[in-house]
């Protein structure tokens, strides 16, 4: 399961550098969404895959029996999925601004900031 | 009384919040939020004042115990930079009453500004490496709302460069973050300290240790990753450039300080050597730019870019004196940064441009503004008795006991350099004579009321006596930049503050 995981973030990471090199604006924007997944399930990979152990503590015990799942990486990956959900909700309103603005989608011709 | 510890952060989320009530009329949010920063300014002097007394805070907020919770902590160099941080606020919150235009108020640029600061201040005085990406986050979606508020083309087309390369640098710093809680199983940055000393596999915190590096040198502008900053950092107006050139790279450089003090300290063989090139690269890449520029703000954009060099050059070094001459470069580049690019937008304001072709005759026009520029490019070439001298002589005296030479003469001749590019300011927009046919097409400046222009001035008038006070009351600084240097280099107080006297 693990490796399969890793082959999945490196295929991710590999998408979503591939479409940051394109031209269009808008596939850069698919770009930095994939990236942002790849990094979310490099953290769950990294924090080590249990199946079906929740992390609950049975009544009477003080710990819990087996190995269980570790909730942190989860709760990390939630708070960076809520971040990079706004923060590219917020990129795709600039791209679209940009392109009514500039009224094209092509990186190379944003040239306005460089002269 | 480690409750103090929250302030910086409370006080700007409490103005924020009170500022979003009165969306409706500019008057109440501006002066509400001037009078939000003088707040936090006074919080942040107590704050420095109780670390400098009683040595390192820490608050485990709900109570949760250390490694477990979040922590806050502040050691002497949050409290400066939290301290820098509100004095930027308070003079770049004065400015913008007259220097940003009402559209953008009416957009909310006084709670976004807050927010931005919460954002900064909370990253400042974090104890938990996951709680850094959180503020690093909440302050660069606060500072890519400011960059576009306003929708020019120039605006929307730096907002792109600007908004990407943050994004891929955190989407690296959340991998490392991944990787780093594989490897220690925890987050606490004094716990990963303790952890990452004897840890078993030297590569993998190597590998660590340059993941955090791409990171946080992506946000610190350092060679070769530097490239977004010119093409951003000049087209917002002036106010946001100000706050973004005084506080943003600076806290990835605090970032860089922060784990390269307290974290990968176990190979400095290979990670602070690596750090010293780059430092070297930054500077050069940084001057040569600001000299090829003919636009203000676009000349001191590079410059900061070759800045972020000197403040590396300390920790790459790596001995007290050096990374106290860091902390003291950082305190003096902080204050006359900001102000340059004051300086820099009342001469736009005047002329409606800041590209040096179109611009003369400042030093008979206004005379006080070319004092002004005068003192702080020469406190920012290192030019005695101004602060920039004493902060690169600290670096320069660390680096030659350290015997670092080749970094020693970078450091001169980029010193010289930047002397040249402040000349280049200087003789086009002030010494020679006003363009005689002013061009009709550009934008015609706006004559400004004696108020109005007299609010323009205060702050840059302000930082400017900060500067030269540095440079006058060198020894007292120079005495907390060592003590600050001192706190860094011993990361066992760090520890025991958080963790408790039982670890380490």
């Amino acid at each position: 399961m693990d490796i399969l995981l890793a082959i999945t973030v490196g295929g991710l990471y590999a998408t979503g550098i591939y479409m940051m090199l394109r031209r269009s604006v808008v596939k850069l924007l698919i770009g930095l969404g994939l990236l942002s997944h790849a990094a979310n399930l490099l953290i769950f990979t990294a924090g080590g895959v249990v199946r079906g152990r929740p992390p609950v503590v049975p009544k009477g015990e003080l710990h819990p029996l087996k190995i269980v799942a570790d909730p942190l990486p989860q709760a990390l990956i939630l708070t960076a999925i809520v971040i990079s959900f706004a923060v590219l909700a917020f990129a795709l309103v600039l791209i679209y601004r940009t392109y009514q603005t500039v009224d094209t989608d092509d990186l190379h011709e944003l040239k306005a900031t460089d002269r | 009384m480690s409750n103090l510890l929250v302030l910086p952060i409370a006080i700007p989320l409490a103005t924020m919040a009170v500022l979003v009530l009165f969306w409706k009329s500019l008057r109440v949010q501006k002066t509400l939020g001037v009078i939000g920063t003088f707040v936090m300014l006074a919080a942040a002097i107590t704050l420095l004042i109780t670390v400098r007394r009683d040595g390192i805070l820490v608050l485990n907020v709900g109570s949760w115990p250390a490694p477990f919770g979040i922590t806050l902590v502040a050691d002497l160099l949050s409290c400066i930079m939290v301290l820098l941080a509100s004095v930027m606020a308070v003079a770049v919150s004065i400015y913008s009453l007259t220097g940003i235009d009402d559209a953008r108020v009416d957009f909310g640029f006084y709670p976004l500004l807050h927010l931005l600061l919460m954002g900064v201040c909370g990253a400042f005085l974090t104890g938990d490496i996951f709680n850094l990406y959180v503020w690093f986050e909440v302050m660069l979606i606060a500072s890519f709302v400011l960059l576009s508020l306003g929708g020019e083309q120039g605006q929307l087309e730096g907002a792109i460069k600007y908004v990407t390369l943050n994004l891929i640098s955190s989407a690296v710093f959340l991998a490392a973050i991944g990787v780093l809680y594989a490897a220690t199983g925890t987050l606490n940055m004094a716990d990963l300290a303790v952890k990452l000393r004897n840890f078993h596999d030297a590569d993998i915190v190597n590998v660590l240790a340059m993941l955090f590096l791409i990171a946080f040198g992506t946000k610190a502008a350092v060679f070769p990753l530097f490239f977004w900053l010119p093409a951003s950092y000049h087209t917002p107006p002036v106010a946001v450039s100000a706050i973004f050139a005084g506080l943003l790279t600076k806290v990835g450089v605090y970032a860089l300080i922060r784990v390269f003090t307290l974290l990968f300290v176990s190979d400095t063989e290979f990670t602070h050597s690596l750090l010293l090139i780059i430092a070297g690269l930054t500077m050069v890449t940084g001057v040569l730019g600001a000299m090829a520029q003919n636009e203000i703000r676009r000349i001191l954009s590079f410059h900061i870019v070759s800045q972020i060099g000197y403040m590396l050059m300390g920790l790459a070094v790596f001995t007290p004196l050096a990374l106290a001459g860091s902390v003291f470069y950082i305190i003096h580049h902080i204050v006359v940064k900001t102000n340059l690019f004051l300086i820099g937008g009342i001469v736009e304001q005047r002329f409606g441009t800041g590209k040096l072709k179109e611009i003369g005759g400042l030093l008979l026009s206004a005379p006080l503004l070319a004092a002004l520029f005068f003192v702080s490019a020469m406190s920012l070439a290192g030019i005695p008795p101004l602060s920039g001298f004493f902060a690169k002589l600290t670096l320069i005296t660390a680096a030659l006991q350290a015997e670092q030479y080749a970094i020693v003469v970078t450091a001169l001749a980029v010193s010289l350099l930047t002397l040249f590019s402040m000349t280049k300011i200087w003789s086009e927009a002030f010494w020679k004579a006003a363009p005689l046919n002013g061009s009709t097409d550009q934008p015609k400046p706006q004559a400004l009321t004696r108020k109005a222009n007299s609010l323009l001035f205060a702050p840059a008038m302000v930082l400017v006596t900060i500067t030269v006070g540095i440079g006058i009351m060198a020894g007292p600084v120079m005495d907390l930049s060592i003590a600050a240097a001192e706190q860094l280099l011993n990361p066992d107080l760090y520890i025991h503050a958080v963790l408790g006297e039982k670890r380490s």
